[in-house]
């Protein structure tokens, strides 16, 4: 049989994939829950959920983890995006989180809410007895990350065990577990930052604008540019400086680096993500505080 | 804002493994691809920098690019699988990097059951050792059809072309008893990178591709089964919501075949016989769906259809037993139980099973089944007969990887403990 005509592209593949996973989700456990930050991860991972149940709504509600140092575009986008597709949203406020005690707010220069979420996140996933959660973590991302399974399973503290590991085969997936453990689960896993754009462009994916060229108030530090705010804690030594930048990740706004760039379409995106000598990642400012600091943080229940 | 534009490129998508020895130098050949098809960002060179410096290391350590874990960067081994992603302009790869160390054998079963292509990295000073048989024989039970062997540390021999010849002499031998279709030999030195991306000049007596070249233009036969139509129901959709009402889908991926609106098919284990009305996506319906396809289809009767049910063609339909035999490779520690009963996972299904009987193991070393002793234990391979509580609907491994694949979980751990190839 000639089987020249059954050939898919690259993103043909990886959306098939994708979506089996996230079918799998849905059937294999009680009460699952898509994590969603506006980033274009999740954007793109909300885009093939719809295609996975299409015609019906998504089986399930969304998390965002929400650290209250955002960009305001980032949440803007969020709700507009959530109301027009009719999602149920949850939203866990690390501030609240703070405001019980349960973890105590990062001083000094260098202050970031990222570490806490990973508590806020643990609680919402209790208080919801959500059993599964799905993110729009890469195997590229990060050499941790490479490391991860399709379907990650979590002990009863959240905790990730990176030597003992489910044996994952073929596209057998196993989401056994006992009462109070949860899974995390990565169904764009074999996606790079370059499949993701080429696919937000052949989808006509809308993006929260802060992904495309803009003027904003920056410092520079520890060889990042991060976005001035008002969370931000500026050093006396420290000079704001306007520039020309865009992200290539948006999560909490003051580890979040951005990088000059004049890129304003996809197409010039596309271009400028395929020169690009520095990872994604690497304007990440709490990758960099130790080699294992995205291993630590996963062992503890981070996503 | 809305973005248009339907600029994509058509690239295609090889999946391969690799497989080698500790030491051959599987990291070291590995980081060297990545460096070289510009993979490696600055900042993560300038990582592995820093940290070949602070252990005292005279060279970059391209190795510790790879093994990502704390442990495995203390041991200076790869313990678990890890994927890495790379690209040249027509193809891109997903590379299963995957342990050599004889203890994390169940590890590269995991990296190869997805793979296209492996590659087993011998050292031209040790030639063929328990480990590459013992992977190269796991290549072949996996069926995978194309296998370079690349003979590494060409560069400590002097580039001998009789070294390799040697070297390519005993594998062929060897591998006479596994089936796999495809054999290439590389030259190599992962090292200084001869015949890794550009063709070396210092083994001008080898007259074929580098790796890279190879791993470009290998015509990959496809992996799945165009004939047998399989379609493993995997979750039914139902909105509740204005307009669909009646709308009933059975949402899964194509497992095997070409399926077309307008197709007689029958679906088990009800028997029942219908007609697909429409192949769905969230794009619109499609002419025909084929694997690995995800889409939703509907049929024209309304019949009772749920997860774990197959929709086939009338005219070709798999078997359906409850007494099935299989070749398992064991993942645990703990060994297999003979009369023990373990959870299955089928294509969507799942089911119970207790295992029958152990009808040999085999000798990895020797490929010769092994009868006087049948203990399957970690890393193990034998050959097994299973009862299933409910019947299952397969094709052999050898026809179909989705439908004759399975995997056993042990019940009061949840772990999955064997991988099992029907036969």
């Amino acid at each position: 049989m000639d089987t020249i005509n059954y050939k898919l592209s690259h993103l043909d593949i990886l959306e098939a994939e994708s979506i089996y996973v996230i079918r799998e989700v849905a059937s294999q456990f009680e009460s699952p829950v898509l994590l969603f930050s506006g980033g274009k991860d999740s954007i793109v991972l909300l885009h093939l959920c719809r295609k996975a149940f299409h015609p019906a709504r998504l089986p399930f509600p969304l998390l965002h983890v929400d650290t209250g140092h955002n960009f305001d575009e980032t949440i803007e986008f969020r709700d507009r995006l959530v109301k027009q597709i009719g999602a149920n949203l949850i939203v866990a406020y690390v501030q609240d989180t703070i405001n019980s005690g349960r973890v105590a707010e990062e001083t000094g220069a260098n202050a970031s809410r990222n570490a806490l979420q990973t508590t806020t996140l643990l609680d919402a996933i209790e208080k919801n007895g959500f059993d599964g959660a799905m993110g729009g973590a890469r195997r590229d991302e990060e050499k941790a990350r490479a490391k991860e399974r399709f379907f990650s399973h979590r002990d009863e503290f959240g905790q990730w065990d990176p030597k003992n590991q489910r044996p994952e085969l073929w596209s057998l997936f196993n989401g056994r577990k006992n009462f109070g453990e949860h899974f995390r689960i990565f169904p764009i896993s074999n996606w790079t930052e370059m499949d993701i754009w080429q696919y937000i462009q052949r989808e006509s994916l809308e993006l929260p604008s802060i992904y495309f060229s803009h003027s904003r108030s920056c410092v520079k530090r520890n060889g990042v540019w991060l976005g001035v705010t008002d969370f931000l804690n500026i050093n006396d030594d420290e000079v704001v400086e306007e520039k020309t930048v865009r992200f290539r990740t948006v999560g909490d706004a003051t580890c979040t680096g951005a990088f000059e760039s004049t890129a304003s379409t996809l197409d010039e995106i596309i271009d400028e993500v395929s020169t690009l000598r520095l990872t994604e990642r690497g304007g990440r400012a709490d990758d960099k505080r130790s080699e294992a600091s995205m291993e630590d943080r996963k062992k503890a229940g981070y996503f | 804002m809305w973005l248009s534009g339907k600029k994509q490129k058509h690239m295609d998508l090889l999946r391969f493994a690799t497989a080698g020895s500790v030491d051959d130098g599987k990291s070291t050949l590995i980081g060297r691809l990545m460096f070289d098809t510009k993979t490696i960002f600055e900042d993560q060179l300038e990582a592995i920098e820093e940290s070949s410096r602070k252990r005292g290391e005279d060279y970059v350590n391209l190795a510790l690019l790879t093994d990502g874990l704390r442990a495995e960067r203390e041991q200076g081994i790869t313990i678990d699988v890890a994927y890495r992603y790379f690209a040249t302009p027509n193809r891109k790869f997903i590379l299963a990097d995957s342990p050599g160390h004889i203890q994390y054998t169940r590890n590269m079963v995991t990296g190869a059951s997805n793979s296209q292509l492996a590659i087993i990295l011998v050292d031209v000073r040790h030639g063929v050792v328990e480990q590459t048989r013992r992977h190269s024989f796991i290549v072949g039970l996996l069926g995978i059809k194309h296998v370079v062997v690349c003979i590494n540390k060409m560069d400590l021999v002097d580039y001998s072309q009789e070294k390799f010849e040697e070297v390519k002499k005993d594998y062929l031998s060897f591998i006479s008893k596994v089936n796999i279709p495809e054999i290439h030999f590389v030259p190599v030195s992962a090292l200084l990178g001869d015949n890794i991306v550009e063709k070396s000049e210092k083994m001008p007596w080898y007259k074929g591709s580098s790796l890279l070249y190879t791993l470009e233009n290998v015509q990959v036969v496809s992996d799945y089964d165009f004939v047998d139509s399989r379609f493993p129901v995997q979750y039914v959709v139902k909105p509740q919501i204005k307009g669909y009402q009646d709308y009933r889908g059975y949402a899964g991926r194509v497992a095997g075949g070409v399926f077309k609106p307008g197709d007689d098919v029958v679906v088990l284990p009800s028997g029942f016989s219908s007609k697909i009305s429409s192949i769905d996506t969230f794009s619109g319906p499609v002419e025909e769906a084929f694997p690995p396809m995800s889409v939703t289809m509907r049929l024209e009767n309304e019949i009772d259809i749920s997860r774990g049910d197959m929709i086939v063609k009338e005219n070709n339909q798999p078997k359906v037993e409850q007494d099935i035999d299989l070749m398992i490779c064991w993942l645990n520690e703990k060994p297999l139980q003979p009369n023990g009963k373990y959870t299955l996972r089928h294509t969507t299904k799942e089911a119970r099973c207790v295992v029958k009987e152990v009808l040999y193991k085999v000798d990895i070393n020797t490929l010769h089944r092994v009868e006087d002793n049948k203990e399957i234990r970690l890393n193990d391979i034998g050959r097994i007969r299973i009862r299933t509580t409910q019947p299952l609907f397969f094709d052999t491994y050898q026809r179909n990887k989705g439908t004759g694949s399975l995997i056993l979980v042990d019940e009061a751990t949840n772990t999955t403990v064997g991988a099992g190839m029907i036969l």
